[in-house]
């Protein structure tokens, strides 16, 4: 299965800019030039969702990642006056490009050499480009209400646990 | 060319492994971080495609995304606060300087 011309085309303009712009992240010597970078990753990603018809999840990724977290690190940033440290990098540098780059073929060689068969065919109720809210919706408040609770109590630990790691001392 | 599975698939590859490669190699802490919340986008993005191609239709690829963001999110407000806390104690949150437990 294939995506039609026109996404396809969108998928691979997208694409080039979420791998220069990830590169970009670990590459540049102004940290804060790379967070920057890393929220135009962040926005590559969403237009990504869109194409393979998440568009829910893309517009989530938009508001929690490029919009949440991305601010959270750029204030992390400037709390502990980072960016005089610059983005410089440690002694491991050849071992671990050299690791990164064995990930990066033994998972391209597992993806090529596997045959990809459907395992089911398309549903007509859920249409291939149509709003995902509403199913979504449906299935998550109905067979993953208990991983839903789960996560909002996990939520809850968190920001009470940042909150006391992160207060002043009185 | 059109687009396949295996296209996303590797697309996905990369950007994991460039986060996984800025996780091992960076001495600024913010930026493994960051690297990290790339791995994540990585993952995120395979989940996705399989469930586009493989099991269209059937939405339980992308309710897993939403909990990947959901546990990145909370992942990733953990770990600055923690960076916060260490630099208030330690003046400097360089990975290779902050390499003893003690104090």
């Amino acid at each position: 299965m294939q995506l039609s011309g026109a996404a396809s085309a969108a998928f691979w303009t997208i694409a080039a800019v979420a791998v220069v712009a990830s590169l970009a992240v670990i590459t540049l010597r102004n940290i804060f030039h790379a967070a920057l970078f890393l929220v135009v990753s962040f926005l590559a990603m969403a237009g990504l969702f869109v194409t393979l018809s998440a568009d829910f999840v893309a517009v989530v990724q938009v508001l929690i990642y490029a919009g949440a977290i991305s601010i959270l690190l750029i204030f992390a940033l400037l709390l502990t006056r980072e960016f005089q440290q610059g983005n410089s990098s440690n002694r491991l540098q050849a071992p671990g490009i050299f690791l990164g780059v064995l990930v990066f073929v033994t998972m391209t060689l597992v993806f090529l050499r596997t045959s990809w068969a459907p395992s089911i065919a398309p549903l007509a109720s859920v249409p291939l480009l149509g709003p995902t809210t509403a199913p979504l919706a449906e299935v998550l408040f109905n067979k993953y209400v208990l991983p839903f609770e789960i996560a909002s109590v996990l939520l809850l630990a968190a920001i009470i646990g940042a909150l006391v790691l992160a207060k002043e001392e009185a | 060319m059109l687009a396949g599975l295996t296209h996303y698939l590797i697309l996905g590859a990369i950007i994991f492994a460039i986060g996984l490669t800025g996780a091992l190699i960076k001495k600024n802490v913010i930026t493994v971080l960051m690297s990290i919340e790339l791995m994540f986008n990585g993952v995120i993005l395979t989940v996705l495609a399989f469930e586009r191609f493989q099991t269209p239709g059937i939405l339980t690829g992308q309710v897993f995304a939403l909990f990947i963001i959901t546990v990145a999110a909370a992942e990733v407000a953990l770990g600055l606060a923690l960076v916060i806390a260490v630099y208030r104690n330690r003046e400097s949150v360089d990975v290779t300087t902050v390499s003893s437990m003690k104090g």
